[in-house]
């Protein structure tokens, strides 16, 4: 259980997946000028995220991992790429108001490398079916609060009109969100903390 | 387009990183020095090439409602082509890309040249512009790497330039990587004279076709 907790707070806290790991930053920047678009988008991404660690597993640890290791990257691609479309299409067919307004993120997600980098991740830290789901959880959420926090920022900068010329757009956005990565920096020590 | 102007258009006018704003994780994350910025690159240059030949030779047998499939298929067959010469032949390449190495599969700019420049143009033409392409994006994560590795750690490639001294260590750490790039690309900007504001799926132009509705 201990084990558990501290995966789920480091992969939302510690080793932010955007902030720290770097993976996701292209929704990062793209869907976070909006407080409601950037909810929208990191709940499609962590429901995929968890449903995807959950399939890609046991799929590596049963088919893979005795012979076919090096067909790892092709196969996770594959399943991520079908999942992403059977959610849509689930949603489409049973959940019509949900897939209004997160339908339109669905189709970027296949090529959001914060979920191929999620199964991957969970295949090198050999972490168990359970720790997979876990990090994966952790993942999503901590991709939410970057891209929450960061959209608040991000409204604000749009509306600045001082902000001189070279810098606007994506340089102050990317300056932005380096002082929001080293704010992240203080967790590291509190979680070990708090749980170590 | 004279031949010359079609391989240095990546490095100015189309810089995938700088211009496009595509590929930013990996730019972002292996650039911690000069040399894994150089070998992303590569091996990023080598699939953009392989993977426009061989989608632009196929394109025909491809219907159109299951071509993005099917070039994602394509592109990590090569990448797990290029993992597997890496680790093979550069295992300590290999370790420090770590799981950015098969991230090369979900990179915007394979994908995005795919779909706009392979499925349209003839082989040739399709293998130029994945070198053109390719040596843009080398030539950003070199200087990002430069940059980070020269101020951050004091040295270039591995040599220590000022006796061990670090001028501003801050650099390599994931937010210095973040400042670094925001910094480059506010000179390209003021370089270039243009706003930019096209981020990632926005740039890869995908979006005005209405293949994805972001």
């Amino acid at each position: 259980m201990k084990t558990l907790i501290i995966i789920l707070f480091s992969a939302i806290f510690v080793n932010n997946f955007v902030l720290s790991k770097f993976l996701g930053i292209c929704p990062f920047l793209g869907v976070s000028k909006k407080l409601s678009s950037a909810v929208g988008m990191s709940v499609a991404v962590t429901a995929v995220m968890v449903v995807s660690s959950a399939v890609t597993w046991p799929i590596y640890t049963y088919l893979l991992k005795p012979k076919y290791e090096y067909l790892q990257t092709l196969v996770f691609i594959l399943v991520i790429a079908s999942l992403v479309q059977i959610v849509e299409i689930l949603l489409k067919k049973f959940v019509p108001p949900l897939y209004e307004s997160l339908g339109i993120y669905l189709p970027l997600i296949t090529t959001n490398c914060a979920v191929l980098g999620v199964a991957l991740l969970n295949i090198q830290e050999s972490y168990t079916f359970i720790e997979s789901i876990v990090n994966a959880l952790g993942a999503g959420l901590g991709f939410m609060l970057a891209l929450v926090l960061f959209s608040g920022i991000r409204e604000k900068l749009e509306k600045n009109d001082r902000i001189p010329k070279a810098l606007r757009g994506l340089p102050i956005a990317l300056i932005a969100a380096s002082i929001v990565s080293v704010s992240f920096m203080g967790f590291s020590g509190v979680i070990e903390g708090i749980f170590r | 387009m004279t031949l010359f102007k079609k391989l240095t258009k990546g490095i100015f006018k189309e810089n995938p990183v700088f211009s496009l704003v595509l590929g930013t994780c990996p730019t972002l994350a292996v650039t911690t020095n000069a040399q894994n910025g150089i070998f992303m690159g590569i091996a990023a240059t080598f699939v953009l090439i392989c993977s426009n030949i061989v989608i632009s030779a196929v394109k025909k047998l491809i219907p159109s409602k299951v071509r993005l499939p099917s070039y994602i298929v394509i592109i990590a067959g090569f990448v797990t082509i290029v993992s597997m010469i890496m680790q093979a032949f550069l295992p300590a390449a290999y370790e420090a890309l770590g799981i950015f190495l098969p991230l090369i599969v979900v990179n915007c700019i394979i994908l995005g040249r795919a779909e706009l420049f392979a499925s349209k143009n003839n082989v040739f033409d399709s293998a130029l512009d994945g070198l053109a392409m390719g040596i843009g994006f080398t030539f950003s994560l070199l200087l990002i790497g430069s940059l980070r590795e020269i101020i951050g750690n004091g040295s270039f490639f591995g040599m220590s330039l000022f006796g061990g001294f670090q001028p501003f260590p801050f650099l390599t750490t994931s937010s210095g990587g973040f400042l670094t790039f925001g910094v480059c690309m506010c000179l390209v900007s003021m370089i270039s004279k243009k706003e930019i504001k096209s981020t990632g799926c926005g740039g890869c132009k995908l979006c005005e076709k209405g293949e994805c509705q972001e």
